[in-house]
């Protein structure tokens, strides 16, 4: 399997290239890991949803997830920030690591891993206040007050998320007067303006219509440059065109993990090959 | 003749019913009648309170709102006593009901246990069953020892010198019926709230935790927020309970048709007195000057959820720009 060569090669960390078909990646002192997930297992009450899941996840790469719905990539994406904390009656074995934090283990205080492990949803979730609350929600709640520092906040934010040109002008009308895909980026740019080193997309375009899609997806191919983003998708083309790392997930496994080129262009197994050809799922 | 066609009479009748039991317009009509039911008993009991007390409204005119003095004997009446005991006994019982009901609703429905929640508010809902005598008789016999050993002597300790603790505390006052009252709506306050801080969806929930809220910052920045509307149209529920309660009160307010700065003073409320005297009045002008006290509860109830709804009107206004 393609993650138990990854997984012993990250032992000895910064000397091996583990994605040596990657474009731009410096070849000096190969590629930083972000979060390394090892021997995952994940249940909901007695039913296990998640078996022994390791990988890798690139320092400012996007990492795609695909596979058919209930296979547990939702789920996955989810333990990257201790989201499913909030469902009750949820277990977790095995570690996951953020920089040399064990998330589970050596935290105290969950906000401190969800300030800087960012979530952006499936469905567009405004809150129903003005677009500038919404972006500053994040900044207020980790107490930061300072009008000035917060107003600069927002504007970087919505400037990163592409849409400061759309909204400069009404910052206090209700996020509700927005179109879905502005919605969306609003999400997007609440998100960011906490400052998060990892972006995690729970499927954020599917309920969008094309040009909307085309702009979340431009706008994932800029954050790439300054975030670690890992984005569930259903859209295989989606996952081509915007990763650079592509994890397959069925039935709770991760079956098939690499670099997106090699797994859309010659995957290692039957199970990923019928899956991205469209055999099933 | 195909043998779909030919129907037997019971067949024939059967489907008739359907037709006009499935029909669009007849479902239009039946709900519209329920609508308009509520409409016309409203109107007819505003004028049967209007027509009724024509007597009265002639002898006193506006003055019967203002007048202090209710003596039958000497045929003077006057509503201000019980305007102010029913007004005052309110809001004491919504200072006290709205942030216990809100807090339990909170707990309810945000931190306890789904089963431990269920079963709580079962209870609660319990609680807005029993008869509002079982409240008064509780309130007598053991809120008033309560009140008189431990409480009002600390009250009058701290605050004594505050006019609203003035005087003697012979047990029946407008606190003990404020008190009964806020144990009454309390329920209305927790079951309606918990209904609708349940209803946020819960990604508005997961939204703020995303960005690093705490649990105690995402229920008071956004879901407490979302579902405002719906709280604060359990408080109206509850304050139009808490205005025309009847039973409970007569039992403890005192039942003394007087205006006194300290709560610990007995009064009268509008439900009160008509309860109490209705059955004896005597005269055509007693009689009128009660109902025209109901013409005053039933408008008063009005105002105070008008004024209210524009409130909410004008905050969800200034919340939405």
């Amino acid at each position: 399997m393609s993650d138990e060569t990854t997984q012993t090669d990250l032992e000895g960390q910064t000397e091996l290239k583990i994605h040596p078909d990657l474009p731009d990646s410096p070849k000096d002192k190969g590629p930083r890991m972000k979060m390394l997930v090892r021997n995952l297992n994940f249940f909901y009450g007695s039913s296990q949803a998640l078996f022994n899941i390791s990988m890798d996840i690139q320092e400012h790469r996007v990492t795609a997830l695909i596979g058919p719905s209930g296979c547990g990539k939702s789920t996955f994406l989810r333990s990257l920030n201790r989201m499913n904390d909030t469902i009750p009656g949820t277990r977790i074995e095995g570690e996951i690591k953020l920089d040399d934090i064990n998330i589970y283990r050596d935290v105290r205080d969950v906000s401190t891993i969800r300030t800087r492990v960012g979530m952006v949803f499936q469905k567009s979730n405004p809150f129903p206040k003005s677009i500038f609350d919404n972006v500053a929600y994040g900044l207020r709640v980790n107490g930061i007050k300072d009008r000035d520092i917060v107003n600069d906040a927002v504007e970087d934010a919505l400037k990163r998320s592409f849409l400061w040109d759309e909204v400069k002008d009404k910052l206090e009308t209700s996020a509700y007067m927005l179109s879905g895909g502005q919605q969306q980026r609003l999400c997007i740019a609440r998100a960011l303006a906490v400052r998060p080193e990892v972006l995690l997309m729970d499927e954020p375009a599917s309920a969008l219509d094309p040009i909307s899609t085309t702009k979340i997806e431009d706008l994932i191919g800029e954050l790439r440059k300054n975030y670690t983003i890992v984005i569930v998708t259903h859209n295989m083309q989606q996952a081509a065109r915007i990763s650079d790392f592509t994890g397959f997930f069925y039935e709770g496994y991760l079956v098939e993990f690499g670099a997106t080129q090699g797994i859309f262009t010659k995957p290692k197994l039957k199970k990923t090959e019928d899956y991205i050809t469209g055999r099933f799922g | 003749m195909p043998p779909t066609q030919i129907l037997t009479r019971p067949q024939r009748m059967r489907r008739k019913i359907r037709q006009i039991w499935g029909h669009d317009n007849f479902g239009h009509i039946l709900t519209m009648a329920a609508g308009a039911a509520i409409l016309i008993i409203t109107g007819v009991i505003f004028y049967e309170l209007f027509a009724q007390s024509s007597l009265s409204r002639h002898a006193f005119g506006l003055n019967f709102l203002f007048t202090k003095v209710w003596d039958p004997v000497a045929g003077i009446f006057g509503a201000l006593p019980f305007i102010y005991g029913t007004v005052v006994t309110s809001i004491l019982a919504l200072l006290m009901a709205v942030p216990l009901g809100l807090g339990s609703a909170i707990f309810l429905a945000e931190l306890a246990p789904p089963r431990l929640s269920d079963t709580l508010s079962f209870l609660t809902e319990l609680l807005a069953a029993v008869p509002s005598v079982i409240y008064g008789l509780l309130g007598i016999f053991v809120l008033i020892p309560v009140l008189h050993t431990s409480i009002i002597p600390l009250l009058k300790n701290w605050f004594g010198f505050l006019p609203i603790f003035g005087g003697d505390f012979f047990g029946v006052s407008y606190l003990t019926a404020g008190v009964v009252l806020s144990i009454m709506i309390v329920p209305f306050i927790v079951s309606v709230s918990r209904e609708v801080l349940l209803a946020v969806p819960q990604d508005q929930r997961e939204a703020s935790l995303a960005l690093g809220g705490t649990h105690w910052q995402t229920t008071w920045r956004v879901v407490v927020p979302f579902a405002m509307k719906g709280i604060l149209g359990s408080i109206f529920l509850a304050l139009a309970r808490a205005l025309g309660e009847t039973m409970a009160v007569t039992m403890v307010i005192g039942n003394n048709p007087q205006i006194k700065a300290s709560l610990l003073a007995p009064g009268y409320s509008i439900a009160a007195i008509i309860a109490n005297e209705f059955t004896e009045a005597v005269g055509n002008l007693y009689l009128s000057s009660l109902i025209e006290l109901g013409l005053v509860l039933f408008i008063l109830t009005i105002v105070i959820n008008g004024l209210a709804r524009l409130l909410i009107l004008a905050t969800a206004r200034r919340a939405s720009r």
